[in-house]
C-alpha cells in the first residue's frame, strides 16, 4: 500500500529513475507486437529467400493498407469502451457509393470521393447516436448497422461490381505512387494513406484534449461524466471517425480491386479487432493507441504473406492466426501484471 | 434435527477473534455468542467491526486468530457455500435475488431438484417452493417474477430461501432499512415465530426502537471490541448509545485552530427545502467562506444522496440552492462544476480516479480546455508542469506524474481526487467519506489540507460515518437521520452521545435548529 512512499529518500534521483521505469514499461507494454513482428520477420526470412525481396514487402504494405485503417477504426471505439462491428460493411458501401457516382452519374472523382466518405462518417455517427441516445450496447448498435450498410451495398450495386478500371484517381489511389519531396523515395499511394492515419490518429490520441478524454472515458465513464467530461459527445465523435476511416479502407480497396465489389470486406472487421487486440487495446476500453494497432494489422498481414510463402494451407493458416492471437494476448497479460509489480 | 446439547448451550460461540487488515485492527479479541431460539441484536457504530464479524461467520474473511464453534462442531467456514451447508445463512441489506427470475428457481438456484441427468423436475421445485413459502405464511406464488414483488416481500423470499437450506442461524443486516413501519411489524412476526422454532437469529440494525422491540440480548461492539452483552431488558436507548460511542473521543486533527469564519461574509451556499423522493426531504443550510460544515447520520440516513444532488449527479427534485447569491439550477455535474461545486465521491476508484491513467492526466481531467492550443492539442509542457504543482502541493507522494494512479497508496489516491477539483478552483468542495479506507497517517494529511483550504476561503462540506472526524475536523455538524435534518450542532457544544441520539431519532430535536446558520 505505501510502496511509493518508501522511495522519498533521495527524491529527484528516486524519482529519475522511478521515470524510466515507467516509460521503459509502457512502451514494452505498446511494444510486444512490434517484437513479435520483428520475431516473425526473423522467422520469414531464414525459411523463405523471396520474403525479404523489396517487392515482396512493399506488396505486403499496400495489400495491408485498408486493414491498417480499419485497425486505428475500431482501436478508436475499443479506447473509448465500445466497439465497432460495422467497418467492412461501411467500407464496402462507401467504395461502391464513390464507384456509383463516378461511373453511373458521371461526378467528378474529386467530389464522388468525399461525398462517400462523408456517408461513411455519417453511418459512423448514427451508430454513435445509437448508443448514447437510444442506450445500445455498441456490440448491438453497430451490428445492427453491419447488416444495413451491407444490404444498402447490395440493393445500390444489384449485386454486381461496379468496374472504375479507367477512372485515374482510383489508379493513383489503388496502384500509384507519390514520391516524397526531399527524400526522393517513391511510396506506394495507398501506403503512404495508411501512414497518414496512423499518424493522425495517433497525435489526436496522444496530444489532443478529446484524445485525452477518450481514453478517460473508456478508463471509468463515471468518473469522466464526473469531471465534467462530455461523454457523448466524445462517443459519437469516436464512433463518427470509426466510420470515415472505413470509409477510407473502402477507397482503397476498390480502387485496388478495379472494381466496387458488393462482397468486398465480409468479416474484415474481425481482422481489425484482431488487430487491435494483438496491438494492445483493451476490449474494455481505456487502454491502446493507433500506431500499436496499427502494427497488429501489419502483424496479420506478414504472417499471411509468410504462410503463403511457405505454402502453408489455408486451413491451416486461420489456425495459426488464431494461435498467435492467443499467445500474444497471453504474452501482453503477463507483461500487465509485471508492471504493477514494479509500480509498486 | 440433531442437536442434542444441553437447551441453553450456545449454538454458535466465537472465542477470542482477531482481525487486521493493512492500517487497521478491524477485530480485537472478539467473544460473540448465540443461543438456538434467540434473537441477538448486534449493534455497534459504522467501522465497529460488525461487518467483518458477520465476514468471519459467512466464510467469506478468515480471521487472524480466535476459534468459532457451531453446533458442538469446530471450525471455521471455508467459504460462504461451506457456512450455507452448515446451517449459517446471511441475508444482506441489498437483496441477494435475480429479480427476473421466479421466486421457486431463485429459492432453489444452483440446487435444483434433479429430474435425470441435466434435467430439472420443476413441478418439484415449484411444489417445494411454495411448501417453504406457505409455512412462513407468505402470500407469494412460487412461479411469479421476484421482481413484482414489493421489497419487504422480496426480504421474505430471502428468508424463505435460508430455511430452505435448513438454516438453523440467519444473519439478518439491517433488513429494515427500506422498509416500511407496517412491513416491520410483519417482519418482526415472521422473526418471533422463527425464534419459537428453535432458530437462532442475528440483528443488525441502527435503530434502537427496533432493536427494543425484537432483541432478547445486545452485543455492543465498539472499535473492534465487544463492549458489552447484556439482556435488552436490562438496557435502555441512551446506554446502548453511550456503549456504542464511549468515552473517549479520539482526536482527528490537533484540535483548536479553526479558520476564523467572517459571520458577516456573503454565504458560498445556501440551501432552501431542498427534497429528492424518499431520499431526502426538506433540507435548508448555509455554508459560509472557510467554514467546514460536516454532516452525520446514518448509512442510508440521505447524506450522499444530498452531495449528489448538490452536484448534479441525481439532481434534486424540490428546493432552491444558490452560490454566492446567485440561483443555480443544477441538472448535472457540469452545471454543478459552472456554479463553482465539486465533488469527492464516496466510491473513490469508481467515480473519482482513472485508474489506468497516469497522476497527471487525472490531475489536469477536469481543466483540459485551459491548455489547449489551436483549439484542439494540448501543452503538454504546461499540463505537466501544472500536474506537478498540484503533486507538490498536496503532497502526493508518487516518483513521477506519468505514474498511474493504480500504483498509489489509498491517502495517495484521494490527494490526487482532490487535486482534480482544486485545479477547478472550486467555491464549494464537497467530501463524501475523504478519509475511508486510509491509514492514520494519510487521514492527518487530508485533514490539514482540508482546514488550508478553508482558511482560503473555500467552503467544505464533509459527510462522514466517523464522529470523532466529524467532531474533530468541522466547525459545524449537521446531523440527518432518513432524509432530514435532525440537528445542527457546534462542535465544541456537542459529544458523539447527541449526535449519534440525533443520528438514531431517539431523542426529538427542536424543529427551529434544523435551519440554523
Amino acid at each position: 500500500m505505501s510502496g511509493p512512499d518508501r522511495k522519498s529518500a533521495d527524491p529527484p534521483a528516486a524519482a529519475a529513475a522511478a521515470e524510466g521505469r515507467i516509460r521503459l514499461l509502457r512502451l514494452l507494454r505498446q511494444g510486444i507486437v512490434f517484437l513479435i513482428l520483428l520475431a516473425l520477420v526473423g522467422l520469414f526470412a531464414s525459411q523463405s529467400d523471396r520474403f525479404l525481396d523489396a517487392r515482396n514487402l512493399s506488396n505486403i504494405l499496400e495489400q495491408n493498407a485498408a486493414l491498417v485503417v480499419v485497425a486505428v477504426a475500431v482501436a478508436l471505439t475499443m479506447i473509448t469502451g465500445g466497439i465497432d462491428l460495422s467497418v467492412g460493411s461501411v467500407a464496402a458501401f462507401a467504395g461502391a457509393l464513390s464507384a456509383g457516382l463516378v461511373v453511373q452519374l458521371g461526378w467528378p472523382p474529386g467530389l464522388a470521393l468525399p461525398a462517400a466518405l462523408a456517408v461513411a462518417a455519417g453511418m459512423g455517427a448514427v451508430n454513435g447516436v445509437l448508443v448514447v441516445r437510444g442506450g445500445l450496447p455498441p456490440f448491438v448498435a453497430t451490428l445492427a448497422m453491419l447488416g444495413i450498410a451491407r444490404g444498402l451495398t447490395l440493393l445500390y450495386t444489384g449485386g454486381r461490381p461496379i468496374g472504375i478500371a479507367r477512372v485515374e484517381a482510383y489508379t493513383f489511389l489503388g496502384r500509384g505512387e507519390v514520391v516524397l519531396p526531399g527524400l526522393g523515395v517513391a511510396v506506394a499511394t495507398p501506403v503512404l494513406i495508411a501512414a497518414l492515419v496512423v499518424l493522425l490518429a495517433s497525435l489526436l490520441l496522444r496530444y489532443s484534449r478529446v484524445g485525452l478524454q477518450a481514453y478517460a472515458l473508456g478508463g471509468s465513464e463515471e468518473t469522466a461524466r464526473l469531471a465534467g467530461v462530455p461523454v457523448q459527445r466524445i462517443k459519437v465523435l469516436a464512433y463518427a471517425s470509426s466510420g470515415l476511416l472505413a470509409g477510407v479502407a473502402g477507397l482503397l480497396l476498390t480502387a485496388r480491386l478495379y472494381s466496387a465489389q458488393p462482397q468486398v470486406a465480409v468479416g474484415l472487421e474481425l481482422e481489425a479487432i484482431a488487430a487491435a487486440v494483438l496491438g494492445g487495446v483493451s476490449l474494455f476500453g481505456g487502454i491502446g493507441t493507433a500506431w500499436s494497432a496499427a502494427l497488429g494489422g501489419l502483424l496479420i498481414g506478414v504472417l499471411g504473406n509468410g504462410m503463403n510463402l511457405l505454402q502453408i494451407a489455408s486451413y491451416q493458416q486461420q489456425m495459426i492466426q488464431g494461435a498467435v492471437l492467443v499467445a500474444a494476448v497471453a504474452l501482453d497479460q503477463l507483461l500487465r501484471r509485471q508492471r504493477t509489480r514494479v509500480g509498486n | 434435527m440433531d442437536e442434542a446439547s444441553a437447551p441453553d448451550a450456545p449454538l454458535l460461540s466465537l472465542r477470542g477473534l482477531e482481525k487486521s487488515f493493512p492500517g487497521v485492527r478491524a477485530l480485537r479479541a472478539v467473544d460473540f455468542e448465540v443461543r438456538a431460539g434467540e434473537i441477538m441484536a448486534l449493534v455497534g457504530e459504522n467501522g465497529a467491526g460488525k461487518s467483518t464479524l458477520m465476514k468471519i461467520l459467512n466464510g467469506v474473511d478468515r480471521p487472524d486468530a480466535g476459534s468459532l464453534r457451531w453446533r458442538g462442531r469446530e471450525g471455521f467456514p471455508a467459504s460462504p457455500a461451506e457456512a450455507q451447508a452448515a446451517g449459517i445463512s446471511m441475508i444482506h441489506q441489498e437483496l441477494a435475488l435475480v429479480p427476473d427470475l421466479d421466486v421457486g428457481r431463485n429459492l432453489f438456484l444452483g440446487r435444483e431438484p434433479r429430474w435425470g441427468p441435466g434435467l430439472v423436475d420443476r413441478r418439484r421445485l415449484y411444489r417445494e417452493a411454495q411448501e417453504e413459502l406457505d409455512q412462513l405464511g407468505l402470500a407469494v406464488d412460487a412461479r411469479a417474477t421476484v421482481r413484482d414483488y414489493p421489497l419487504a416481500q422480496q426480504q421474505m423470499i430471502e428468508v424463505a430461501k435460508a430455511l430452505s437450506l435448513r438454516a438453523r442461524l440467519l444473519v439478518m443486516d439491517e433488513p429494515t432499512s427500506s422498509l416500511t413501519g407496517r412491513e416491520v411489524e410483519v417482519l418482526f412476526e415472521r422473526m418471533r415465530s422463527l425464534r419459537s422454532r428453535g432458530i437462532a437469529l442475528v440483528f443488525i440494525s441502527h435503530r434502537m426502537e427496533e432493536i427494543f422491540a425484537i432483541a432478547d440480548r445486545i452485543t455492543i461492539m465498539r472499535d473492534g471490541a465487544v463492549v458489552s452483552v447484556d439482556p435488552a431488558a436490562n438496557l435502555d436507548a441512551d446506554e446502548v448509545i453511550r456503549r456504542m460511542v464511549g468515552r473517549e473521543v479520539g482526536d482527528p486533527g490537533e484540535g483548536g485552530g479553526w479558520p476564523a469564519v467572517a459571520a458577516d461574509a456573503e454565504p458560498l451556499l445556501e440551501v432552501e427545502g431542498l427534497g429528492r423522493g424518499r431520499a431526502f426531504r426538506d433540507i435548508s443550510f448555509r455554508l459560509q467562506p472557510g467554514e467546514i460544515l460536516g454532516v452525520s447520520g446514518l448509512v442510508g440516513a440521505g447524506r450522499t444522496e444530498l452531495a449528489e444532488a448538490l452536484f448534479g449527479v441525481r439532481p434534486a427534485e424540490v428546493g432552491r440552492l444558490r452560490v454566492q447569491g446567485r440561483e443555480q439550477r443544477i441538472r448535472h455535474p457540469g452545471d454543478a462544476l459552472r456554479a463553482g461545486i465539486a465533488l469527492v465521491p464516496e466510491d473513490r476508484k469508481g467515480q473519482g480516479l482513472f485508474l489506468g491513467m497516469s497522476v497527471g492526466a487525472n490531475t489536469v481531467m477536469a481543466v483540459l480546455s485551459r491548455f489547449l492550443a489551436a483549439g484542439l492539442f494540448l501543452r503538454h509542457g504546461r499540463l505537466r508542469r501544472v500536474a506537478e504543482q498540484f503533486v507538490e502541493r498536496l503532497r502526493v507522494r508518487t516518483p513521477s506524474v506519468r505514474q498511474e494512479v493504480r500504483n498509489l497508496s489509498g491517502g495517495n489516491q484521494q490527494k490526487v481526487v482532490i487535486a482534480k477539483w482544486l485545479a477547478l478552483e472550486p467555491k464549494v468542495l464537497i467530501l463524501d467519506e475523504p478519509t475511508r479506507g486510509i491509514d492514520v497517517g494519510a487521514k492527518a494529511e487530508i485533514y490539514r489540507l482540508m482546514r488550508s483550504l478553508a482558511a482560503e476561503g473555500m467552503g467544505i462540506l464533509m459527510i462522514s460515518s466517523e464522529l470523532p472526524e466529524i467532531l474533530g475536523v468541522s466547525t459545524r455538524i449537521l446531523v440527518l437521520h432518513e432524509g432530514r435534518l435532525a440537528g445542527s450542532f457546534l462542535p465544541a457544544e456537542t459529544d458523539s452521545d447527541e449526535l449519534m441520539r440525533a443520528a438514531t431519532g431517539t431523542r426529538a430535536v427542536a424543529a427551529g435548529e434544523g435551519a440554523a446558520g
